[in-house]
């Protein structure tokens, strides 16, 4: 234990009377709680808790009374963060006010209930406070703050440079023999600033030399990275060069930025793919770069004099034979090549035939400025391209309803990005697995993932971060898109979605600063997004645990390792502080210091369950603090009146919720549960990508226990909230309350 | 169609090619914006007389990129324009779509290409023809030539139906039965005709027509 | 208070004898109330409207325009040209407008002046009749006036096109402009809400789209029947004359039985400043306004 030795633990009570909660409260009710079942040791209230005069009262207290554990009972745990910070005690809120007095329906007729609340509140809070302790910290002096960024084409050059800008030192691994990557065959690039008009020059190569010349910054070239061990802080990297040497880094943090390959032009027959005078965007970029400005010729060696451009080319396929996806840079990419033409001879015919024209942003500008070059756009879509001497492009077109054939001298296909992220990890798991079990073919091809694998990373989960969709690496799309599922390792660039330069520039950056916060967070101690302040991190009681490696197995983020007698060995740096792991242990041996099976356990027990007869219910909520949380303290800002008979605690995230709490609650008399998280699935929104739908998937197996308690299935309901579901959240306590009341009480009351 | 017009649709055909954008963009006025059409359909929906026209303004704009030279110059649409403005307003690229049609129909018509007895444009030529004559617009002669375009019978016919309105618009001292003897006019009327066609003789040698 | 000195283009369906005539005899009084003195542009001509398209290619059509701007040049220096024609301001401001973004066009337009001793610099300002009582009058000022409210009147106000689109007032939405409404508060009337404000009556192809524009027509006059209106009120003279005038034709084609009178919001303020039948111009109403003519003692 890293906290200094309090010689002895003092619990202080500080209730607000403010913001109406004195009116609508009995004050002296709620400090008789504190008092009696509370058993705290200073009980004071104020009529104005978080202003100067409230504040200074308990850090007095804490400095001159030996007060180490407070509860305050004000306003939700969300309001007034800053006032209520004390960093050298343990601290826990009662929500009073968003919680209860802004909830409860107004009148006298109320007013038992309402105090009833806002007493269970009290006795909770009391009780979470008794099993917290101040969580210590582990600061890493020696951690590295140093950049591997991975992959050296436009992504990972901006990256590089971002991190070098703000101070860091960079390793810039590139598989090729030169820094660039797919920019170098680039003639040039959409416009990224107003007038947004002109095509403009990349910039790859000023970028790639102002790097190699940086002593800041470490090039690899021609090497891959053939090992990565540890965690952030302490990332042990291996790169290989061509040549077969291995060199070394230290690193504290990973910007993976391995991009994308062009989608097979070969596969694309019935568009003339493979056919002379019938090339992709890359095939342009590379003709338009030959001709340096003068008349783009043909391979043959004619000079183009009409050119057409066929979008979405083997994309947005939903026939399952080419890419499903829209790889988002195409039509800009098309529009800035007609251009090319168009700038060097306005006679040439270019013709852009597209079936939606997708220029998000600025794009419209630019889209705008080749029109008025006199580019003409056509809607309809392409069946046949034949390529040859004298291409012809058959389509249909979509606003005049008929079938066209324009003649060509060239024709262009604008086919998707494909993404370079790495292994699939379900691929890997299934050919390890069988790789173990002595199947020679699989052998083989794990050694072909091996290569394939960008980081090979050596976590028990696989070599490389997981990935989302097409081969796109997963990153939490939705909310917080550089963030993945290995801590401290950030996707940037079209591994990550497709996207065009500008956007992968942006979101380079992006990357950059996120992996110069996880190396800073490291350092100290702290966990990363999304709770970065957080000092506490999960310990494990080794000697009650089973070696099940439900921990192991369901950690998001790869957390967590085996030592050498298969207890679990936890990468503190990689933790997020989620507590699906706390959630997962069927012993209840993982905890941390600041939230364990007792902080929520103690709270479920506190909450005073009436008897039969009083006919008031008891509904427990478990509630996501990132997103149902806050809805519900919405609820409260609006004055959307909800039950009095629910009890919320917050949780991390419903992965860390312990099938115990649950078992319990019921098991004393509560009448119902409900549990409420983030969206799961595919568009998840939960912020540790797999908590709610790990709670989901053990909840789904509580029924047999509820069944063996004597209890309907009812009695447990799942809810998926988003942070904006005030309204509805609402409407769900009544909606269940309404539904349990039908139920009738649970026979369980009076056994707790 | 006159012999000189014949020519000079001929003289277009022959000139252009396939390439009718490029027609349009130097012969039509505000023909230059025609290119700028994103496809969006939002003039199409905006019209009052959508139900009427063979094409909307933005197929319209289309076929002049297709080059469908003769189906855009023979096509109703523009002659359906009541120059209402909707879709000028609407218009997300900001297209003087409203113009774009009128010079259409200027175009077709100078080319002879539109349809005998298209009822817009043989009101439309009464309307010129009765305004450059003195200068301003004569209401009782222009309703007569309207009712009589197509013949004298036909046209005592029309004039028997609206006699109702002609009536009470009389009777409201709206219409004055003298002004079939002249009635309003300019005093610079021939000042007025020469400038008219001092200004088409320019227009005509910069748009490569004269 | 001094005049407003303003130089005007009347318009060739507000002469007198011509199908607008009403609507010019209703500015005498308003004017006067208001201290807007009007000075004819001397020997004026066709603005073209929008109808002249078809001989009249660009540059004639917009010579019709400057030459009269130029009359205002040379004749009433540093006034602003008024019409009550919304097609007469909309062709002055198209023509300005693109004289002013094509300054080839200009140096043509000038070439054609020449020999009428005139020429084009585009220092006037056109404005039309409805802009010159919002924006220099102001509401306020035309309420001040009133000393007939129009008490329970409830009327449409019809904006059309023209005044609206492509220009509009200064500050309205093309969509649900609000200077008409606001007029008729002004006179002590209730504007009613109705969803046929800015359709199009069909405009010139009323003469030769009859039917198509009869359809219009009817969706206008069935849409203040249903919103309660007893009255139309239009800034425009081909509104007017549309919407009333073929009333008549569609009840003999269709079987209605319209009978909705249709004015001019001056029509409305000359009511309101107690103006008598030939001064409001109600006597040249073809469907008789009852319901305006009864303040009328």
């Amino acid at each position: 234990m890293n906290t200094p030795v309090a010689t002895a633990n003092k619990f202080a009570a500080y209730i607000c009377s403010g913001c109406g909660l004195g009116d609508k409260l009995k004050i002296a009710g709620l400090e008789k709680v504190a008092k009696t079942e509370g058993k705290m040791a200073v009980i004071k209230n104020h009529p104005f808790l978080c202003n100067a005069e409230g504040v200074k009262m308990i850090q007095d207290d804490i400095a001159n009374e030996g007060v180490t554990h407070v509860c305050i009972a004000a306003c939700s745990r969300r309001a007034k963060a800053e006032a209520f910070t004390f960093p050298t005690v343990a601290v826990s809120r009662a929500n009073l006010r968003e919680g209860v007095i802004w909830v409860v329906a107004e009148g006298a007729g109320h007013d038992e209930v309402r105090q009833e609340m806002a007493e269970d509140y009290v006795r909770m809070s009391c009780a979470e406070v008794k099993k917290m302790t101040l969580p210590g910290g582990n600061k890493k002096e020696s951690a590295s703050k140093k950049i591997l960024v991975v992959g050296g084409g436009m992504s990972g050059m901006t990256a590089a440079q971002a991190a070098v800008d703000a101070g860091y030192e960079v390793v810039l691994v590139e598989k090729t023999g030169q820094l660039g990557g797919f920019a170098n065959q680039m003639w040039k690039r959409m416009p990224f600033n107003a007038p947004y008009a002109e095509a403009q020059p990349t910039g790859a190569a000023e970028l790639a030399a102002a790097l190699s010349a940086n002593p800041k910054v470490k090039v690899y070239l021609n090497s891959t990275v053939t090992e990565t061990a540890g965690a952030p802080g302490r990332f042990a990297v291996k790169i290989a060069a061509e040549s077969g040497s291995i060199s070394e880094e230290l690193c504290g943090a990973i910007v993976q930025a391995s991009g994308f390959t062009t989608y097979p032009i070969e596969k694309l027959p019935e568009l003339g793919g493979g056919q002379p005078n019938v090339v992709d965007q890359a095939g342009l970029e590379a003709l338009a770069k030959a001709a340096n400005g003068g008349p783009i010729k043909r391979a043959d060696g004619r000079e183009v004099k009409s050119v057409v451009f066929v979008q979405c080319a083997g994309q947005r396929d939903d026939s399952g034979t080419h890419l499903p996806y829209c790889s988002g840079h195409c039509c800009g990419t098309s529009i800035k090549q007609a251009t090319y033409f168009k700038d060097q001879n306005p006679a040439i015919d270019a013709v852009v035939i597209y079936d939606d024209l997708r220029v998000p942003g600025m794009g419209e500008d630019f889209y705008r400025s080749a029109q008025n070059k006199g580019v003409i756009f056509t809607k309809g879509k392409a069946s046949k391209v034949t390529g040859g001497d004298g291409c012809n492009v058959t389509f249909k077109d979509l606003i005049l309803d008929e079938e066209n054939t324009i003649p060509a001298d060239l024709v262009v296909l604008a086919t998707g990005q494909v993404p370079n992220a790495g292994v699939d990890l379900d691929e890997w798991t299934a050919t390890a697995t069988a790789a173990e079990s002595g199947d020679e073919a699989a052998k083989t091809r794990k050694s072909a993932l091996q290569k394939i694998s960008v980081l090979n990373l050596n976590y028990r989960q696989g070599p490389d971060m997981p990935q989302l969709k097409y081969g796109f690496a997963d990153s939490h799309f939705i909310c917080f898109p550089y963030e993945t599922r290995r801590t401290g390792i950030y996707a940037a660039g079209p591994m990550r979605r497709p996207m065009d330069m500008h956007q992968a520039q942006e979101d380079a950056t992006g990357a950059a600063l996120k992996a110069i916060q996880a190396a800073e967070n490291a350092a100290q101690g702290r966990a990363a997004h999304p709770r970065a302040w957080d000092l506490s991190f999960p310990k494990a009681r080794l000697e009650g645990c089973t070696q099940c490696k439900r921990c192991t197995v369901e950690c998001p983020f790869g957390a967590i390792d085996e030592d050498e007698k298969r207890f679990p060995l936890f990468n503190e740096e990689r933790c997020r502080r989620c507590g699906t792991c706390m959630g997962a242990c069927p012993v209840r041996v993982i905890s941390f210091e600041n939230y364990s099976c007792d902080t929520v356990g103690m709270q479920v027990k506190a909450v005073n369950v009436p008897e039969e007869d009083e006919e008031k219910p008891r509904i427990l909520i478990l509630a996501c603090e990132n997103d149902a949380y806050p809805a519900l303290d919405m609820a409260g800002m609006q004055r959307l009146v909800y039950s009095a008979f629910v009890r919320v605690i917050p949780v991390r995230c419903l992965g860390s919720v312990n099938t115990v709490w649950i078992t319990d609650a019921l098991g004393s008399g509560y009448d119902g549960v409900m549990m409420m998280g983030c969206q799961k699935g595919e568009n998840y929104q939960c912020h540790f990508v797999k908590g709610s739908e790990m709670a989901y998937y053990r909840l789904s197996k509580i029924g047999d226990t509820l069944k063996g308690m004597g209890l309907e299935p009812e009695r447990m309901q799942t809810y998926e909230i988003a942070i904006t579901d005030g309204a509805r959240v609402a409407r769900l306590i009544d909606e269940y309350v309404a539904q349990l009341d039908e139920l009738g009480p649970s026979p369980m009351k009076g056994f707790g | 169609m006159s012999e000189a017009l014949g020519q000079a649709n001929s003289q277009a055909i022959a000139r252009y090619k396939n390439n009718f954008l490029k027609e349009v963009e130097e012969r039509v006025e505000d023909g230059q914006w025609v290119k700028m059409c994103m496809q969006c359909g939002v003039c199409a929906g905006s019209c009052p007389f959508g139900p009427h026209w063979e094409h909307s303004p933005q197929k319209i704009f289309m076929m002049i990129r297709a080059g469908k030279r003769e189906e855009v110059l023979t096509s109703d649409s523009m002659w359906m324009c009541t120059s209402c403005y909707n879709c000028v307003v609407r218009c997300p690229r900001k297209l003087p779509i409203t113009h774009i049609m009128h010079g259409l129909a200027n175009y077709a018509h100078r080319l002879g290409l539109v349809a005998k007895g298209q009822p817009t444009r043989d009101i439309a030529v009464l309307f010129w023809k009765n305004i450059i004559k003195g200068g301003r617009l004569n209401e009782l002669t222009f309703s007569l030539s309207m009712y009589f375009r197509d013949g004298f019978g036909q046209g005592v016919k029309n004039a028997m139906a609206m006699q109702g309105i002609g009536l009470a618009l009389v009777k409201t001292k709206r219409l004055n039965p003298m002004e079939i003897l002249g009635g309003h006019m300019c005093k610079d009327k021939s000042g007025i005709q020469r400038m008219l066609a001092k200004a088409a003789e320019i227009e005509d040698k910069r748009r490569g027509m004269a | 208070m001094a005049k407003k000195n303003y130089a005007f283009y009347p318009g060739c369906s507000s002469q007198k004898g011509a199908s607008a005539s009403n609507y010019l005899n209703s500015f005498g009084l308003m004017c006067e109330k208001l201290d807007i003195q009007l000075n004819e542009v001397p020997d004026w001509n066709c603005c073209g409207a929008s109808i002249a398209y078809a001989e009249g290619s660009e540059l004639p059509r917009l010579m019709l325009s400057a030459r009269n701007m130029a009359i205002v040049e040379k004749e009433l220096p540093g006034q602003d040209m008024v019409s009550g024609c919304p097609a007469c301001w909309l062709a002055l401001r198209e023509a300005k407008g693109r004289f002013e973004e094509h300054g080839s066009m200009k140096t043509e337009a000038n070439e054609c002046l020449q020999d009428l001793n005139l020429s084009y610099q585009g220092q006037v300002k056109p404005r039309h009749m409805t802009e010159v009582l919002i924006e220099d009058i102001g509401y306020d000022a035309m309420k001040a006036q009133v000393v007939r409210p129009l008490d329970g009147v409830k009327i449409a106000g019809y904006v059309g096109c023209q005044t609206n689109r492509p220009f509009g007032i200064d500050g309205e939405s093309f969509e649900n402009p609000m200077y008409l409404d606001k007029m008729i508060e002004t006179v002590g009337a209730e504007p009613v809400p109705y969803d046929q404000k800015v359709t199009c009556c069909g405009g010139a192809l009323a003469f030769s789209e009859p039917d198509k524009s009869y359809k219009q027509i009817r969706d206008i006059v069935e849409s203040a029947y249903d919103h309660g209106a007893q009255v139309i009120a239009t800034p425009c003279q081909l509104c007017q004359a549309n919407v009333e005038l073929y009333q008549s034709e569609i009840n003999k084609k269709q079987g209605t039985k319209f009978s909705m009178p249709v004015v001019f919001y001056s029509q409305l303020l000359g009511l309101a400043y107690g103006g008598d039948l030939k001064q409001t111009g109600l006597d040249g109403q073809v469907i008789r306004a009852n319901v305006l003519e009864k303040f009328i003692k």
